[in-house]
């Protein structure tokens, strides 16, 4: 079947809209978090949607690691240049410097986890009270079981036995003061959702999710991006290849897969056709069955 | 592209989530290395089997107990339509997320082991469908596979589901029943040979067809304001726009509306999306509307339009609860009530009954607990602009939350 049957849902639209609305309205000082991958893009869009002709209430916080595609960063610094978004970015780097947090050591070195510590001080020093961020229920099983806004205690902590009931489109947001609520505007989207929106919509995203040469590796079978930040072991020798991401991480823990696509039509053919989920590219969420449940238990958002 | 959101239903080991899983098998929605993770799982398990509800128990306390806490929603989608199952859990202690998962569900779906017929909690499950008025109805009788495809068996759980029907919201619909094997997948999402003598269409043909009228755009029009858009930018500097998502009912440019609560009129000079100008929207659309005079209007006012029947302000609210909380509700004590955008706060006059939801049966009683589904009494500060749930489900329920502990203790269906 071709994906040119397959439109967006704008139901998703009106709801995610709906959701940002009720944010702006409950809280004093939420901010997106913005990581520069197509979700994050979604959000400010949708953002932009729920606001005009008033601007985004919001800041976008990114909290870099120090170890993203220069095309992302590139990317970040054009979308809230081009659209006059207020942009606060905080750094892992910082955070191991304070001695908050140990850089990871080995072949399979991240800071994937290490970002959760720095986001969680940004939080507090930066008294956000509410967190957006574009994670998606179809992701991952541990977030199929998160409401859409879901709160958090003051170590950042979700605890999935004690989540509120969320009924019908009420939301409540009523915290205490040092607690905080994640709020996931686009948890019914699916991948699918998020390509075609991007598609009608016509949104720019980074370079990377469309086919390029670049080096890479291979290790267990997945194809990683080479970069100075990767400990790579005497036989992993780098070759070039066409290669394309599915999802934007860390060049540490986001692995590449073959691809030709170039154009968004080519890349949700792709999906469609594609075997392995977009999470299986994700070599943060290998590390063990709960990985994802553990880390938000620990704050990660 | 629409969306049809389903909730399932069922006992414990009635096979749901194996229903879900081929749901997800059959539609081509689990990837490779999800079902190469569910394998390994499985194995790891010391199972000879593939278990996919461990592709829906996504909680490590759900793994290790092997039993459905808290609602998971999965995604699946054909050229035709998007589909969300909100998957329950049956213990009857989690009966609050059932109604969590259920309550923006068109379509619930009840699932039945064959072997054992109705059991308690399929009256809990129909029970909560008609509380929620859930449009369809569909029960799907499993594993059909145990009962050697047995017709006779099918028909007779089919005789006994009836009789739950006269007297209840579905009594007149259709409800669907359909014979199936998850485990086999027969029915599910293909036909099978071995239950010829069923004539319908198997489940997912089945949910393709189901047309759900957007009934709530046939209802009167009712707009809360979540948020005022004041821009005060050179090129906007008057704009003024209110914010929401359209409850019910359909709004046209130049329609007179009403504010509540303090019924001033204007008419509506624009309404807006992103920018563009819409002559009309309808529930469910989130837009902006500008009116042709400056009036007094802000977050928790609604708008409704003249002519229409209006929702009277309620000081005493009746209700059809259900109590959500460890902590007992408490005669007398204040919540805030929320309905849509707006919390006022209420106290607890009066305890009216409790309803055994397996029986039916209605008992006088003064206190509720977790769990517990009943009729209350509440008094309100302010007046609330809520619709009968039954005549505009839209505009008819709220929530409790409690002023302390900031939980949302109760959804409650106004009577």
């Amino acid at each position: 079947m071709s994906s040119i049957q397959w439109q967006f849902p704008r139901a998703l639209e009106d709801e995610a809209i709906y959701i940002l609305r009720e944010t702006a309205a409950q809280f004093e000082r939420p901010a997106i978090l913005f990581s520069g991958g197509k979700d994050s893009i979604t959000l400010v869009r949708l953002a932009q949607k729920a606001f005009y002709p008033g601007k985004i209430p919001f800041p976008l916080l990114h909290v870099d690691t120090g170890h993203n595609f220069p095309e992302t960063i590139e990317f970040r610094d054009w979308l809230v240049e081009t659209l006059g978004l207020e942009l606060i970015v905080r750094n892992v780097q910082d955070s191991i410097n304070q001695g908050k947090v140990k850089e990871e050591t080995g072949k399979y070195a991240s800071r994937n986890a290490l970002q959760t510590v720095t986001l969680l001080d940004a939080i507090e020093e930066l008294k956000f009270d509410a967190c957006i961020g574009g994670a998606r229920r179809d992701e991952e099983k541990a977030r199929a079981k998160e409401r859409i806004f879901s709160v958090r205690d003051e170590f950042g902590q979700w605890n999935a036995k004690m989540q509120r009931p969320e009924l019908f489109d009420m939301l409540n947001g009523k915290i205490n003061i040092g607690e905080n609520v994640r709020v996931f505007p686009i948890s019914n989207w699916t991948e699918l959702d998020v390509w075609n929106y991007i598609r009608e919509e016509e949104l720019a995203i980074p370079s990377i999710y469309f086919s390029h040469e670049r080096e890479i590796i291979e290790r267990d079978g997945m194809y990683w991006p080479f970069s100075p930040y990767l400990n790579t072991t005497e036989e992993e020798v780098p070759f070039r290849s066409k290669v394309r991401f599915r999802t934007v991480g860390d060049m540490t823990c986001t692995a590449a897969v073959l691809s030709e696509a170039d154009k968004l039509e080519d890349i949700i053919e792709e999906i469609l056709a594609a075997k392995i989920s977009e999470r299986g590219a994700r070599i943060d969420d290998k590390r063990s069955e709960a990985a994802m449940e553990k880390r938000k238990q620990a704050g990660y958002f | 592209m629409d969306v049809l959101r389903i909730t399932t239903s069922g006992s414990v080991d009635d096979g749901k989530s194996t229903l879900i899983g081929r749901l997800l098998y059959d539609t081509k929605s689990i990837t490779q290395d999800k079902m190469e993770a569910l394998q390994a799982a499985s194995k790891r398990k010391g199972l000879d089997f593939t278990d996919l509800s461990l592709l829906t128990d996504g909680l490590i306390a759900e793994r290790e107990q092997g039993i459905t806490i808290d609602v998971a929603h999965i995604y699946f989608s054909t050229p035709n339509r998007k589909y969300i199952i909100a998957d329950t859990p049956g213990h009857f202690e989690y009966t609050r997320n059932m109604v969590t998962g259920a309550s923006t569900a068109q379509v619930s779906l009840i699932l039945i082991d064959a072997r054992k017929g109705i059991v308690e909690q399929t009256y809990r499950h129909f029970f909560i469908a008609c509380m929620l008025r859930i449009p369809h109805l569909v029960v799907c009788i499993n594993k059909m596979d145990l009962v050697e495809y047995d017709e006779a068996r099918y028909n007779q759980i089919v005789e006994d589901f009836q009789q739950l029907l006269p007297g209840s919201f579905y009594d007149g619909k259709e409800v669907k029943c359909i014979p199936i094997s998850s485990l086999y997948g027969e029915n599910v999402v293909t036909r099978t040979e071995k239950i010829s003598w069923y004539k319908g269409l198997p489940l997912l043909e089945f949910l393709e067809e189901i047309q759900f009228d957007r009934n709530d755009r046939n209802h009167p029009a009712r707009f809360p304001i979540q948020y005022v858009i004041r821009p005060k930018t050179e090129q906007f500097h008057d704009f003024r726009g209110f914010a929401g998502k359209i409850a019910s009912g359909s709004f046209s440019v130049g329609d007179t509306i009403v504010s509540l609560p303090n019924e001033q009129k204007s008419k509506i000079k624009s309404i807006e999306k992103f920018g563009e100008q819409l002559q009309d929207a309808h529930a469910g659309e989130s837009v902006v509307i500008t009116l042709e005079d400056e009036i007094d209007i802000s977050r928790g006012n609604l708008l409704v339009k003249e002519g229409q029947p209006q929702p009277e302000g309620l000081r005493e609210v009746k209700a059809q609860i259900c109590w959500m909380d460890q902590n007992k509700l408490t005669p007398g004590k204040t919540y805030l009530l929320q309905h849509g955008p707006t919390r006022i706060k209420s106290k607890v006059q009066q305890i009216v009954n409790v309803t055994e939801v397996t029986t039916n049966r209605i008992e006088e009683k003064t206190e509720m607990g977790l769990n517990d589904i009943g009729r209350i009494v509440l008094k309100t500060a302010q007046p609330v602009f809520a619709d009968k749930y039954e005549i505009n489900p839209a505009n008819g329920t709220f929530i409790l939350v409690d002023e302390f502990s900031n939980a949302t203790v109760a959804v409650g269906f106004i009577e």
